[in-house]
C-alpha cells in the first residue's frame, strides 16, 4: 500500500470512528462453505479458495460485511456501529492490470429504531468523507423494486422465483417475460403433466425422491393454470427499472406509480422519510441522482437503499465506495434472529488516487 | 525452433499424426513406442514435444510451446482468459465430444436450464444444501450456469467415473464430456434439453505469449502455409 493510501485509511478510519464505531478486525481467512452459501458458486470466479487441512475450504476475505455480520449477531447491542480497515482479495481472471488485493475501509450500522436515519447517517457520513473530491453519488432502493414484485397479482410462487432473481437483471426480465405471457407448455410438458404415470418404467437414482418430483409437477400444473401477470403491472416493474433522475423527481413518479400499484407506497414512503433526513443532514437531495436499477448488479445482498460513489473524471476506475442496507443478510446469518443493517466502503487507494491528480 | 506439443499417446496422437500428414508433415514417435520423444519430416525448424494432452493447455498458456494440439475443452477449462492468451488456429475435425449437463431420467419435471433452477431453489429448501453437479469442468460449466441464471447450485469435483455420482448419492446432476451418451443413458442419467456447454474437438492452438524470433516467424509462415491455414 502506497503512504498516501495509508493517510486515507488512517484518516477514514479515524472519521468513523469519531463518528461512534466501534474498530472491529475480521480473519482474513473464511470458511469458504459461508461465502459460498450466501453468494452461491460463482464466488469461487471471484475470491481466492484455499485449504485447511482441518477446517477445510477457506476463502481470502472477499468483503469485510459477511464476518461482520456474524460477529455482530454472536453477541452485539442494538443499536451498534463498527469501523473496519484492512486487504480484501479478489481474482482477476480477465484483466491482469486490475488489483488482486485493495485496501477497504468501512462503516457498518446495526439499528432497529429508524432506518431512515441509519441509511442516511451512513450516505452522510460517507459524502463528508469525500468533501471536496471530485466524486459523484448515485443511489438506488430496492426496497421499491422488492415491494413492488411483492405487489403484483400473481401466484406466490411466481412472486418468489422473481424475488429470487432480483440481483441477476437479465434473468428477472426472462422471468417477467415468461409469466407475462401465456406460458404455453411445450407439447412433451403438456403431455407429461396430463399422464397418468409421467414415470412410466423410468429408474429412480439420486437423493431427490420421486415425492419431490411429484411435488414439482403439481406446482407445475398449477403454474399452468396461473393467469400471465397482466401488461399494465409489466410496465409499472419496467417504469421502476427505467427511473434514472434527480431524488425528488423520482419520488414524485413514483407517486405517481403506486396509485397504480398501491403496494409499494410504503417503500415510496420509506423513500421520502430517507430523504428528509439525508436533506436534514446537509446533503442536496435536490441533486442526488437516483436510478431503479442501482445495486442488482454487485453483491447480492443489498435489499434497501443502495448508494455508490464514483470519480467524476476518471470513468476508467471502479467506484470509489459503494454500500446499502441489507437486512435479510442479518436475517440468513443470524438463523433466523434479523437485524436492520447498512453500511459501505471505501477503496483507500481510490481515494488516494483521485486526489493527487496524476 | 517452433515447438508443437502433440498428446502423447492414444487416438488423439494418431488422428493428429495423421492430420499433419495429410498435409506433408511427417510426425512420429522416434524409436520405440514407449519413448516420448519425437520426429518431424517434411518442414525444418519445427520440434515435436510429446506431452499429456490435459499439459498442453498449460505450456501453450505459459509460452513453453509455440504450438499445441489439444481439446478445446481443456484449452477453454484450463485457461483463464484463454483468447488473449493462445489463437485457435484450426478445429481438427476428431475428438469431437459435447460438454452437456445431465440429470436423472426420473426427474420428469426436469427439460431445461429453468427447470433445473427452480429444482435447484427446492431442493436447497428441502435438504438444506445446494444441488451438486459432478464435474471436472468447472470454470466452462459456473460460466455457462451463470450466463444462464441458474442459482443454488454446487460443484462437486469428479475427476472419473463422473456418471456414477448420481447412483452414489455424491451428487444430484452431472457435467460430462460425452460423445453418443450411452454411458449416461446406462447410468439413469438423461441430456437436459438445452444449448451445450461447450462443443470440443482437437484443435490446433498458437500460443501469443511464446517468444519468437525471426527464424522461428519464418518457420511458422512456412508451417501454417504447408497447412493451408
Amino acid at each position: 500500500m502506497s503512504d498516501a493510501a495509508a493517510t486515507e485509511t488512517q484518516r477514514l478510519l479515524t472519521l468513523f470512528t469519531d463518528a461512534g464505531a466501534a474498530e472491529i478486525k475480521t480473519d482474513i481467512l473464511q470458511p469458504a462453505e459461508t461465502l459460498l452459501d450466501i453468494y452461491g458458486e460463482d464466488i469461487r470466479a471471484r475470491a481466492y479458495v484455499t485449504a485447511d487441512p482441518l477446517r477445510g475450504e477457506m476463502m481470502l476475505r472477499p468483503d469485510f460485511t459477511v464476518p461482520i455480520v456474524q460477529a455482530h449477531m454472536a453477541g452485539g447491542v442494538d443499536p451498534a456501529r463498527y469501523a473496519y480497515a484492512g486487504k480484501i482479495f479478489r481474482k482477476q481472471e480477465l484483466d491482469d492490470t486490475r488489483p488482486i488485493e485493495y485496501e477497504q475501509v468501512g462503516y457498518e450500522v446495526f439499528a432497529s429504531d429508524d432506518p431512515a436515519q441509519a441509511d442516511a447517517e451512513v450516505f452522510a457520513l460517507f459524502a463528508g468523507a469525500f468533501d471536496g473530491l471530485p466524486v459523484r453519488a448515485a443511489t438506488g432502493d430496492l426496497g421499491i423494486l422488492t415491494a413492488a414484485v411483492r405487489g403484483l397479482k400473481t401466484s406466490d410462487a411466481r412472486k418468489s422465483a422473481l424475488m429470487r432473481h432480483i440481483w441477476r437483471p437479465r434473468r428477472f426480465l426472462s422471468l417477467l417475460k415468461r409469466f407475462g405471457s401465456d406460458a404455453v407448455p411445450s407439447a412433451k410438458r403438456a403431455a407429461m403433466l396430463a399422464a397418468d404415470d409421467p414415470f412410466a418404467a423410468l429408474s429412480d437414482v439420486g437423493v431427490r425422491s420421486r415425492a419431490e418430483v411429484q411435488a414439482r409437477l403439481d406446482r407445475l400444473r398449477d403454474d399452468a393454470q396461473t393467469p400471465p401477470i397482466s401488461t399494465r403491472e409489466l410496465e409499472l416493474i419496467d417504469a421502476i427499472l427505467s427511473l434514472r433522475e434527480t431524488a425528488p423527481h423520482v419520488l414524485s413518479a413514483l407517486r405517481d406509480i403506486a396509485l397504480d400499484l398501491p403496494p409499494i407506497s410504503a417503500a415510496v414512503d420509506t423513500l421520502a422519510r430517507r430523504l428528509d433526513a439525508l436533506a436534514a443532514r446537509g446533503i442536496d437531495v435536490d441533486a442526488l441522482q437516483f436510478e431503479g436499477s442501482f445495486g442488482r448488479t454487485t453483491l447480492e445482498y443489498y435489499d434497501g437503499f443502495v448508494f455508490g460513489f464514483s470519480a467524476t473524471h476518471r470513468p476508467d476506475l471502479p467506484p470509489i465506495a459503494t454500500g446499502g442496507r441489507y437486512d435479510a443478510l442479518t436475517s440468513v446469518l443470524g438463523r433466523g434472529r434479523a437485524i436492520p443493517a447498512v453500511g459501505g466502503a471505501i477503496r483507500a487507494e481510490l481515494v488516494a488516487e483521485i486526489r493527487v491528480p496524476s | 525452433m517452433i515447438k508443437l506439443g502433440v498428446p502423447s499417446k492414444g487416438r488423439l496422437m494418431d488422428k493428429t499424426f495423421e492430420w499433419f500428414g495429410a498435409h506433408g508433415i511427417t510426425l512420429r514417435k522416434a524409436g520405440s513406442e514407449r519413448e516420448y520423444s519425437g520426429v518431424v519430416e517434411g518442414i525444418d525448424g519445427v520440434e515435436l514435444v510429446l506431452l499429456s494432452a490435459g499439459e498442453i493447455p498449460r505450456e501453450l498458456a505459459a509460452g513453453r510451446i509455440h504450438l499445441g494440439v489439444t481439446g478445446s475443452d481443456l484449452v477453454r477449462e484450463k485457461v483463464a482468459a484463454w483468447e488473449q492468451r493462445v489463437d485457435a488456429l484450426a478445429g481438427l475435425g476428431f475428438g469431437g465430444a459435447d460438454l452437456i449437463i445431465a440429470v436423472p431420467e426420473g426427474w420428469v419435471d426436469v427439460e431445461t436450464l429453468d427447470d433445473l433452477d427452480a429444482v435447484a431453489a427446492a431442493f436447497r429448501a428441502e435438504h438444506g444444501f445446494r444441488l451438486r453437479i459432478a464435474t471436472k469442468y468447472h470454470r466452462l460449466v459456473r460460466d455457462y450456469l451463470r450466463e444462464h441464471g441458474v442459482a443454488d447450485y454446487q460443484l462437486v469435483d469428479s475427476q472419473g467415473a463422473t456418471e456414477g455420482t448420481v447412483k452414489n448419492e455424491t451428487a444430484e446432476a452431472v457435467a460430462d464430456i460425452t460423445s453418443t451418451g450411452e454411458t449416461l443413458r446406462a447410468n439413469g442419467l438423461r441430456i437436459l434439453d438445452a444449448p451445450v456447454v461447450h462443443a470440443s474437438q482437437a484443435t490446433l492452438f498458437k500460443s501469443r505469449v511464446a517468444t519468437l524470433n525471426v527464424e522461428d516467424r519464418d518457420v511458422l509462415v512456412r508451417l501454417t502455409a504447408a497447412l493451408g491455414l
